[in-house]
């Protein structure tokens, strides 16, 4: 029977379970003993001139080694992330003469004991002058105030046409613009970011780094620090999660490898999570203008998205994310005219990366939200104005306006299994219900339908991983993969995968990866790519595996290779017919190493989809929204393990829907942070979330030989929309057609009452 | 000040900094690296443990407050032949853990609410775990874990 | 996070406490249950140089029927006040209100008395003992004090409680027959509550709605006068100036504040039990 589609338990989980995952907070590696503990001096300003940095009361505390600032670094400025950012605003290792963030690292205290270095850090003295924010990313599109004088504008990068066609809404009876935000979220895994670094008597440096993608995050270190690459090595502990914060590396990490360099001793880090909350990468923070043309019929003739990107204080992939807002912009519907363009700017605030979805929910969204106010507008059922601009059925490759090549994809089909599950017609006619007895706690139902890219290539040419597989003499086997696992199972899926080929037991089959000395060129984990390409990889690594040993067998039994069968139950391969001479996979490794290392390269990324409904109520006399359901199609393609799938689906239903009910990180005026904590930004508990609905479908994909399209990241792309839509359909019978996310309850409660003026 | 301590049953003495925190004992005093920290500010229930059989949060305990007590972590749970406890394997089968940072917290705290409460409903599994976060399950499979754990009579 | 240093003492009883206190001056904090103080250490918003330990004391920890009252220690931790059968029969409204403190964790270390002395207008705590008419023990070098609920909190996180004094008992009248509601009003299940309203026969207090709970004085009197729930509820924001954070302003929370003050009434109108 084969393996393949089955609930697996995990391998990891015993593990976890009884001892605990070995985080870089963990390790105790011979080569860490005696490092020293690392405590960053972070600016408490969002904007100031750095005038002296004072460490002399700190260099005398208890157990102080050093303390370092970027006059210690030979290479204060680094080079741009991405080549295509503007060269003048470039990122310092730490801060030079100007800080541009609460939280930019500044200087650095060094301790023997970890409680040593936040009574050190206390000690260092920075006398700031403060210089005037630009903290709205609308304020900074103005270019009033500059981050970067040098650069003589705030704009990063802009996309798509400078100027609008006046006239692409020409013909429509109804036209409908909104301005919809896209608020900043913290990423926040639960583990926050950590680092340990050895240099080692062979002049290479050792760097344990909690990544999504430690070549990656070794390519980027080596740069800003001017090294080799092959004198680092990265290895990756158990990683806290990561949702697109962990991709790579940040300076942070760098500072840690430079400050371990400086010092001649090994050094660790682990940051506080008020350290986490203002320091890590942060996502989405976009303001998305639609405007949606159409007839009253509910057809769909012209759309239009403006997207403006908050970058934060330095340039980061959150600079080229309004890149996939725009791809993304008409998603799953076949509106016969697109227009987008998108600006990406500066902000005396948190850098902005990659979150859960990075770039494809903020387009799913402003698209979700444009047809529930074009409905609204013309007095139609939200669910009939999407089945009428769906793209219909497609089997064969369907290239949208704004260019996107989606592989396959059935919406009309995703959405029917939505409403059919959730009920949609009962929910209407209760809500009509609950409206006319003019119940406290009203009713909402929100639909949306999506459409996203996933396992985009990183660079150029066509997406790939790499794999390797050997089997050993006692007949286990090592998987060596260029993904990198933090949550998702990929220990017990690519062993599935590599027993469903061997017929090895997955007991047997170690999964490894995120060691850069083992697997140089892997890429990680990112944009739901691991199972569709890294774990296609190990599928073509095992194939190729099992071609070797009949290869090696037929020799060995002198027989046809095409005669030579492989035996799943004894793990084994014979000529067919002759079962008693089979040889093992492990027999067959005795004598030569029995391995293969292959590289799989798809044909481009794949385009999950699916439709969400969510019911929510809504205490009118409050303004508090509480989710009650969440029905769920998520079609990712062929489902190798449904249990690691639908984990990844839960996962992100509870973060999408959390930003579309609970989480916004705030600044002040002034810049300074509001939700620095996790008591104040509002994570949900158990007690916010039902359990969720989630509803079957799978169409494969020919782009890769497992069917298999991304799912980590459709949850929460699909959540969004539909919460938020349901929150504002449960007060629209009030006058309410927008409020923005997160719906506080303070929202929800003044578009009630400014409706009620309204009418 | 000197604190003596039962850890998993087993007897021990340290002489401890007056501001250790009981976390950081258990983890670089006692070499119990399961219990994480996940914040600053007593949200997050990583960090659960049980103090003299009840669930607490030892990043807002002092390890001289738990003198004379007992401590147990998640890696006294297992039986002494490595059978999991009922939670533990509920967890596995239920996939109630991805990343693993917080379930060790969780893991306590869901033992901790099953003692008082054997036979919970979903909703008051929801409430028991409200000052437990996690970021990838949703809690979704947790509660189904707890549930599953209740039903197999798992007991602290 | 850590605390900055300090140094841990032990009390052996109430009066080792005020010893302690008396003989460390102003740079002591008794450290009860430490749900609240540690949190504030670890984040460095304050720095004591002593902590003195009064959780361990037994003689401050008890719930007792007293004639018309119920004396409860002041290190009683909120776990007993929910499990306690004597309050569950005679003052319903304490139990029912500690279970929603904070979450299981901190319930089984954080303290009646400890959540009352540090003064939190967002605790629920402090209006359940105003609406319930408690009357607070504190012992000091010059003996006893009883201080009623009302003159208990003075200013954000400032009660009556001298630096050289120690909170020892919450005096409880019994109430098995009074009609009482909490309406706690938050975005998420363990958050404190953005307005909270405690409401014991006619008597109401308020959450969160100035720098102390609050006694809803017009509404009381509005009560007092006949009004129905919804009448009176809609002076139950009279006065105030509450707080304004990224949950509510000013208007909101007064707003919330009528809204749940009318569903306090009309629960204590039909007679909750």
């Amino acid at each position: 029977m084969s393996i393949m589609g089955t609930r697996v338990v995990r391998v990891e989980d015993p593990l976890l379970l009884t001892t605990g995952a070995t985080y870089t907070e963990d390790l105790r590696s011979e080569q860490l003993v005696g490092a020293l503990h690392l405590t960053f001096v972070r600016s408490p300003l969002a904007h100031a001139r750095i005038l002296s940095v004072d460490t002399e009361e700190a260099l005398a505390a208890p157990g102080v080694v050093a303390v370092l600032t970027a006059a210690d670094f030979g290479r204060p400025e680094l080079p741009p992330m991405m080549p295509m950012f503007n060269q003048a605003m470039t990122t310092p290792l730490l801060a030079t003469d100007v800080v541009r963030f609460v939280g930019e690292p500044v200087a650095v205290v060094l301790t023997e004991q970890a409680y040593q270095g936040q009574d050190a850090a206390e000690l260092v003295v920075v006398d700031y002058d403060t210089l005037a924010p630009a903290v709205d990313m609308r304020d900074a599109a103005r270019d009033e105030v500059l981050l970067f004088p040098a650069a003589g504008t705030n704009t990063i990068m802009t996309f798509g046409s400078e100027s609008f066609d006046e006239t692409l809404f020409d013909g429509c009876e109804v036209v409908v613009t909104q301005e919809i935000h896209n608020q900043r979220l913290a990423a926040a895994p639960m583990e926050g970011r950590a680092a340990a670094a050895a240099p080692g008597a062979d002049g290479r440096l050792t760097l344990w780094l909690s990544t999504q993608a430690a070549a990656a995050a070794r390519g980027a270190i080596a740069g800003w620090l001017g090294l080799d690459p092959a004198t680092i090595r990265v290895i990756t502990p158990d990683v806290g999660g990561g949702f697109g914060a962990k991709i790579g590396a940040d300076p942070d990490h760098a500072v840690v490898a430079a400050a371990a360099l400086a010092v001649g001793r090994p050094v660790r880090w682990a940051e506080t999570r008020s350290e986490n909350m203002v320091a890590m990468t942060h996502g989405r923070a976009q303001v998305n203008t639609v405007t949606i043309g159409g007839s009253r019929d509910g057809t769909v003739q012209a759309y239009r998205l403006d997207v403006l990107q908050d970058c934060g204080a330095y340039p980061r992939l959150g600079a080229v994310l309004p890149g996939l807002t725009l791809l993304m912009g008409p998603a799953v519907y076949a509106f016969p005219k697109v227009e987008g363009r998108a600006r990406s700017v500066v902000t005396n605030t948190t850098p902005i990366s990659a979150y859960r979805g990075a770039g494809r929910p903020e387009a799913t969204h402003a698209v979700e939200r444009a047809l529930d106010l074009f409905a609204a507008e013309i007095g139609m059922d939200p669910a009939q104005v999407r089945k009428r601009n769906l793209v219909p059925a497609f089997s064969a490759p369907h290239t949208t306006a704004t260019g996107a090549v989606y592989d396959t994809g059935d919406y009309p089909e995703a959405l029917d299994r939505a409403l059919e599950a959730a009920g949609y017609d009962a929910l209407r006619a209760e809500q009509a219900q609950r409206r006319e007895r003019g119940d406290a706690k009203q009713l909402g139902i929100g639909i949306s339908v999506y459409v996203e890219i996933t396992g985009s290539a990183v660079g150029p040419g066509n997406p790939h991983e790499v794999a390797d597989i050997e089997v050993h003499p006692d007949g286990s086997a090592t998987v060596l993969t260029g993904t990198s696992p933090h949550g998702q199972g990929h220990a017990t899926a690519w062993a599935m995968l590599a027993s469903e080929e061997t017929g090895i037991p997955i007991e047997k089959i170690h999964v490894k990866h995120g060691d850069t000395d083992a697997v140089p060129d892997g890429i990680g984990t990112f944009g739901s790519r691991s199972l569709q390409q890294g774990g296609a990889a190990v599928r073509q690594a095992t194939q190729e595996l099992v071609e070797l040993a009949r290869a090696r067998a037929a020799e060995l039994l002198e027989a046809n290779v095409d005669d030579i069968v492989v035996d799943k139950g004894r793990a084994a391969v014979h000529v067919a017919g002759s079962p008693d001479a089979a040889l093992t996979f492990a027999q067959l490794a005795e004598t030569e190493r029995l391995s293969v290392r292959s590289v799989f390269e798809a044909p481009g990324p794949t385009f999950p989809f699916g439709a969400h409904v969510a019911v929510v109520e809504v205490d009118q006399q409050t303004g508090k929204a509480r989710l009650q359901r969440l029905i769920a199609v998520d079609d990712a393609g062929t489902i190798l393990n449904p249990l690691l799938a639908e984990g990844q689906r839960h996962g992100g239903y509870a973060q999408g829907a959390a930003q579309a009910l609970m989480e916004e990180f705030t600044y002040d005026a002034e810049g300074n942070p509001e939700t620095s904590t996790l008591a104040t930004y509002p994570f949900l508990s158990a007690t916010e979330v039902p359990s969720f609905e989630l509803v079957g479908m799978a169409t494969a994909t020919p782009y890769n030989t497992l069917g298999a399209k991304g799912v980590g990241e459709a949850g929460t792309i699909g959540a969004t929309p539909a919460v938020h839509n349901a929150v504002v359909d449960a007060v629209s019978h009030l006058g309410v057609r927008h409020l923005d996310m997160p719906t506080t309850p303070q929202r929800v409660f003044r578009a009630i009452q400014q409706a009620q003026k309204g009418i | 000040m000197q604190v003596t301590t039962t850890v998993n049953g087993a007897q021990r003495s340290d002489e401890v900094e007056d501001r250790l925190l009981l976390v950081h004992y258990l983890r670089e005093v006692c070499d119990l690296r399961a219990t994480n920290v996940g914040c600053d500010t007593t949200s997050c229930g990583a960090c659960t443990v049980l103090l003299d059989g009840e669930s607490v949060k030892s990043c807002t305990v002092l390890a001289v407050q738990a003198d004379g007590r007992e401590v147990s972590t998640v890696e006294g749970l297992a039986g002494a032949d490595g059978t999991m406890h009922p939670v533990q394997a509920a967890f596995r089968q239920e996939h109630g853990l991805q990343c693993g940072f917080c379930t060790p917290g969780m893991v306590m705290a869901s033992v901790s609410l099953l003692k008082d409460n054997p036979s919970p409903t979903e909703q008051q599994v929801r409430e028991g775990l409200e000052g437990n976060f996690c970021r990838c399950t949703g809690y979704h499979n947790i509660v189904k874990a707890v549930l599953a754990a209740a039903g197999s009579g798992a007991k602290a | 996070m850590i605390p900055a240093p300090f140094s841990y003492v032990r009390a052996t009883s109430a009066d080792h406490a005020l010893q302690l206190l008396a003989s460390s001056g102003d740079d002591a904090k008794l450290l009860a249950g430490g749900q609240s103080l540690l949190p504030i250490l670890k984040l460095r918003l304050a720095r004591p140089e002593v902590l003195i330990d009064i959780s361990r004391l037994t003689e401050l920890s008890y719930i007792r029927v007293e004639g018309d009252e119920v004396a409860i220690g002041a290190a009683t931790r909120h776990c007993d006040l929910v499990d306690s059968a004597e309050l569950q029969r005679d003052v319903p409204l304490l139990p029912h209100v500690a279970a929603l403190v904070g979450d299981r964790q901190i319930r089984h270390r954080g303290t009646f008395g400890g959540s009352l002395v540090h003064g939190d207008p967002a605790a629920d705590l402090p209006a359940a003992v105003q609406a319930l008419g408690a009357t607070l023990v504190v012992q000091g070098p010059g003996g006893e004090r009883r201080i009623q609920a009302n003159e208990f909190f003075q200013s954000y996180f400032q009660t009556a409680v001298g630096e050289d004094e120690l909170l020892t008992e919450i005096r409880v009248p019994r109430l098995p027959d009074a009609g009482w509601a909490y309406e706690k009003f938050t975005r998420r299940a363990n958050d404190w509550a953005i307005v909270g309203v405690a409401a014991v026969d006619g008597r109401v207090a308020l959450v969160n709605m100035g720098e102390t709970p609050l006694r809803a004085t017009a509404t009381e009197q509005a009560l007092a006068g006949g009004a129905s729930p919804a009448e009176a509820a809609r002076s139950a924001a009279d006065g105030t100036a509450p707080v304004e954070d990224m949950h509510a302003d000013q208007d909101f929370r007064r707003h919330l504040a009528q809204v749940l003050t009318e569903r306090a009434l009309t629960t204590v109108a039909a007679g909750r039990r």
